[in-house]
């Protein structure tokens, strides 16, 4: 145990942890030339298209220092807001952490918040300086910042790069000797925390943990604390490039177990192992269940296939235990479900995912966040679907959530900062000078302002110099209105938003602007309304389709005109009817690309 | 039966509209003409030994060459090519290049057929476009090829542009039946990228096209030609019985044909290809005997779908009999589906199992047959 050192990966995204982990994994021989690609760890599809980590990925090292041999246990993190409940999770499974910071960015709001769950489970922190390759690298001023936020010594903070491989040596080193080996008892009772689980499809659910106290071996008889249930412990073994089974995973170390678990809800991450003939009573504290912070619908384009649909929502839960789902039903769309998601680009994945590893054609609908709306008799309603809102004559009032926002920019950019904020219904709480240019502004803000397009906008007004971070904090009363969309007349309630109606005018106006230009021009005129109750408030009309008279086809140039109208005709797979309108897909989702 | 196609990849000046291929530079115009040559020599297999029946040298501007270089082209065809003693053999010619010595001298050639580029008769609207040729070549050439004794002539004409109005767009129509032209292409002026009447219309010196204009011209057009007697056979076509153009026909009966030259398209029943667009390019990978070509394998979806796309624009419309026969019955009940809303809404006549577009249907021909395409 003295030679173990478990330790993950944090920082903001974007500032090089995976390519890193790349490097250590190179150094210490984990893995071959042969294995070598970029960002080895993010091994799914999606994550190597778009060149972010969703998914911690843990993975055992050994490495020789000094004539000894250790164990490291490096676990890599995603940086993206909406995962945030990953790096927690991997945190509890480690005594240390590195923290990567981009040389030339400098501290971001990720960075932060990273650092500040890292130290609430006492983790040892070692600063990276990461990116020094890069000519716009500034050591000097990042390390102000860095001594600055965490109160180490400048000569703590090991300059390098992932590119280059300049200071994998000094990292590996310093995870030796500075992160603590794990503690814990031996000849205890068994404590195993689980901190992540995954689906593999041929050996079912596999759940990843760290034996804090006690040990682990294969063919035990283990007990899950929190569920009560009981398995065999099938297969237990150590997380290298792929899972190699061992007999005893021992007491500091981090490893996996297949036990013939059916369900993905049957392993709760944050559960405790223990054995069943020799039980801890006691178990480890877990993590706070990961909450939805954004609510939409998804419905399949096509109306049969709706057991489908739930067949795969079901699978995917399987290895994303973090998104919800309950059927729900649309006057215009037909059957469905309501699903909670941790925010955009969790969204987009799993709708993405559905398309990809299901092959189904799904709408989603106007993302909303989760109010709470009051009746006049006193009962609380969740409202996570703006069809839900009581009828005004009923309701009492509503509430909605609110969540604290830090955000860290350039000073020149604290303006425009301000007055987006105060436009998104926002309240300054904090200002304080990181350093004599950088400054983090910390806002309560409506979190239904925020989780859309708001972080796209912040990076456009400050020109990409500001970063952002949000948790919530908790329920407010509010004036908010149902805004309904008609088409012809109908009213189609998966278009409805919740808004407040300080907003909702110039939100109608815009709503309805952009459904005109999304929806395409069919065989009669098509009038768009924004109501709240019965008052229209905006009005647009989509004009009947254009009398296209035919173009020249040019000599033999057939396929070229037959391609275009086969892409024409591809294009309407993803409308759905509604009455006699067709509505594209993209229509749904309007109200996110309102500027 | 099998056309050829020759593409001649020169023109005086550029027209606004056009995105054809074709140089205003006829430094390398030998060079050019010994590659076409060559051409029809490498690729003398590519129609089976189908008979000829028709040879349309466009372009570009075919007009430009000597009637003794034409001579040569189509000598060399007939020395590969079984080619039928009654092949409709057309040229491409702009006005200007009409004089009398050119129009005498293509009496002398095998040449039967004009396609004269006129587009309008009003001088403001050439020199809007950008044409060679000015007004009253435009009409002087008319008369010369009818005088030389050519019957067979077909005029091209553009409508739905903003300055030309109803009456000008009803004077170019009666002039050109005035002048006794048995054939008209006509069609409404297309915005086409990367033209310089693109970049005029984004950069705000140019008025976009209007649509409604253009079906209102297109609706007058359909009837004063009809009441001079023509068949609007083909959406942009009208021709006085017998006069039909045979090759253009071809290419939406789906008569494989052979292209010749740089950008020319050819097609043999399974695959389509294409020349590559550039005159360098194209020969000096003639010189080394390849033929510079991409290719296009056209699943049954695809020949589906070329088919509706041709024959809704024809006067015989789409038979559902001649889809079960050539593709199967599946098919052609999905298409009857697809096309029963147009039925509905008047834009399509059905008669057993003959599919055409009514006057108000011809509006929407596009939409349409992306509407009834198959996947
Ligand atoms: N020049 C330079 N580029 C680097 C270095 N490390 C990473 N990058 C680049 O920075 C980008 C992000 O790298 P990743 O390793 O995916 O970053 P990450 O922190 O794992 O990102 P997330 O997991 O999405 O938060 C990639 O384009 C890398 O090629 C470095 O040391 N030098
Ligand atoms: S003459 Fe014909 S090919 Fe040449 S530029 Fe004009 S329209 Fe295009
Ligand atoms: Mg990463």
């Amino acid at each position: 145990m003295k030679h173990i050192r478990n330790f993950c990966i944090i920082a903001h995204i974007d500032h090089g942890k995976s390519t890193l982990a790349d490097r250590l994994l190179e150094y210490t021989q984990t893995i071959s030339k042969r294995d070598e690609k970029a960002q080895l760890l993010d091994d799914m599809d999606l994550e190597r298209e778009r060149g972010i980590t969703i998914k911690s990925h843990a993975i055992q090292m050994n490495y020789e220092l000094d004539g000894q041999k250790y164990v490291l246990n490096l676990i890599d993190t995603p940086g993206h807001v909406d995962f945030s409940y990953e790096v927690s999770r991997s945190i509890a499974a480690c005594e240390g952490a590195l923290l990567i910071v981009d040389a030339s960015q400098g501290i971001q709001a990720q960075t932060i918040s990273n650092l500040y769950l890292a130290l609430e489970q006492d983790l040892e922190i070692i600063p990276v300086l990461n990116k020094m390759d890069l000519p716009g690298a500034m050591p000097e001023e990042v390390k102000d910042q860095i001594v600055e936020l965490i109160g180490c010594k400048r000569e703590e903070i090991i300059p390098a790069s992932g590119k280059s491989g300049m200071g994998v040596f000094d990292i590996l080193r310093a995870i030796v000797e500075r992160v603590p080996a794990p503690e814990g008892d031996p000849r205890g009772e068994l404590q195993a925390l689980i901190f992540d689980s995954v689906f593999n499809s041929f050996r079912g659910i596999i759940a990843y943990f760290k034996v804090v106290n006690g040990e682990i071996r294969k063919n035990d008889k283990v007990k899950f604390i929190a569920t009560g249930k009981e398995y065999g412990a099938d297969e237990v073994g150590i997380l290298k490039l792929n899972q190699e089974p061992r007999d005893v995973i021992k007491t500091g170390d981090v490893g996996y177990i297949i036990s013939g678990i059916k369900e993905a809800r049957e392993v709760k991450v944050g559960d405790t192992i223990t054995h069943v003939d020799r039980p801890s009573t006691t178990a480890i504290q877990g993590f706070e269940e990961v909450k939805p912070m954004v609510f939409a619908g998804i419905y399949p384009v096509d109306t049969d296939e709706f057991e489908e649909l739930r067949e795969s929502m079901h699978k995917l839960q399987l290895n994303d235990a973090s998104i919800v789902f309950e059927p729900e039903s649309s006057a215009a769309l037909g059957f469905g479900f309501r699903c909670g998601f941790l925010g955009m680009l969790h969204m987009e994945i799993i709708q993405e995912r559905l398309e990809r590893e299901f092959d189904m054609t799904v709408i989603t609908t106007v993302p909303n966040v989760s109010y709470k709306a009051y009746t006049t008799k006193g009962d609380e309603i969740i409202v996570n679907n703006p069809s839900d809102l009581p009828d005004p004559n009923k309701l009492e009032f509503v509430e909605e959530p609110f969540i604290k926002a830090s955000i860290i920019t350039k000073s020149e950019f604290v303006g425009p900062v301000m007055s987006l904020c105060i436009q998104k219904r926002g309240v300054i709480i904090n200002q304080s000078y990181l350093t004599a240019d950088r400054v983090e502004l910390t806002f309560e803000l409506p979190m239904g302002e925020i989780v859309f397009d708001f972080y796209d906008r912040l990076k456009t007004i400050s020109k990409g110099y500001a970063s952002f971070d949000y948790h919530q904090t908790g329920y407010k009363q509010s004036d908010l209105v149902r805004l309904d969309i008609r088409l012809n007349g109908e009213p189609v309630d998966a278009l409805s938003s919740l808004i407040h109606r300080s907003n909702s005018y110039e939100f109608g106006k815009k709503i309805c602007e952009k459904l005109r230009e999304l929806i395409p021009r069919q065989q009669f005129e098509i009038i768009i309304q924004a109501s709240i109750g019965a008052k229209i408030i905006a009005r647009e009309s989509v004009r009947a389709l254009r009398k296209d008279v035919t173009a020249k086809c040019y000599g033999g140039d057939i396929s070229r005109k037959r391609k275009l109208l086969e892409k024409q005709k591809k294009g309407k797979k993803r409308m759905r009817s509604v009455g006699n309108v067709e509505i594209p897909q993209s229509a749904f989702m309007a109200v996110l690309k309102l500027d | 039966m099998a056309g050829i196609y020759i593409h001649i990849p020169f023109c005086k000046k550029a027209c606004h509209y056009c995105d054809f291929h074709f140089s205003t530079s006829l430094t390398y115009k030998a060079g050019m003409l010994d590659a076409i040559r060559k051409e029809i020599v490498l690729r003398k297999s590519y129609l089976r030994g189908e008979a000829v029946e028709t040879i349309y040298l466009g372009g570009g501007t075919p007009s430009l060459l000597y009637a003794g270089e034409l001579t040569q082209i189509i000598d060399t065809i007939g020395n590969t090519h079984t080619v039928s003693p009654t092949a409709e053999i057309t040229i491409e010619a702009n006005p200007d290049d009409l004089d009398p010595a050119r129009v005498r001298a293509l009496r002398a050639t095998d040449v039967n057929r004009f396609s004269i580029g006129i587009q309008s008769f009003f001088e403001e609207d050439l020199r809007w476009m950008n044409r060679a040729h000015t007004a009253q070549e435009g009409e002087d050439a008319l008369k010369r090829v009818l005088d030389a004794g050519f019957t067979n002539i077909t005029t091209d004409l553009i409508y739905g542009f903003p300055q030309l109005s109803p009456e000008k767009w009803t004077a170019n129509m009666e002039k050109t039946i005035g002048f006794g032209i048995p054939h008209i292409s006509a069609y409404a002026m297309t915005v086409e990228p990367k033209t310089p009447l693109a970049s005029f219309i984004t950069r705000g010196k140019e008025a976009p096209m209007n649509d409604l204009q253009s079906a209102r011209q297109f609706t007058e057009l359909m009837n004063v030609l009809r009441s001079a007697g023509f068949e609007h056979y083909e959406i942009s076509n009208f021709a006085l019985p017998g006069k039909r153009s045979k090759h253009n026909s071809n290419y939406w009966n789906g008569v494989p044909y052979l292209g010749i030259g740089p950008s020319a398209h050819s097609y043999n029943g399974d695959s389509r290809q294409w020349n590559v667009a550039n005159n360098a390019k194209y020969m000096s990978s003639i010189a080394e005997g390849a033929i510079p070509r991409e290719i296009e394998v056209l699943t049954v979806s695809n020949r589906i779908n070329e088919y509706l796309m041709t024959a809704l624009r024809k006067i015989e419309g789409i038979d559902l009999d001649h889809v079960s026969a050539a593709f199967g019955t599946p098919y052609s009940r999905l298409i009857e589906a697809d096309l029963r809303q147009f039925t509905g809404n008047n834009w399509i006549i059905k008669s057993g199992m003959r599919f055409t577009l009514t006057d108000e249907g011809k509006l929407f021909a596009d939409h349409i047959a992306s509407e009834i395409m198959v996947e």
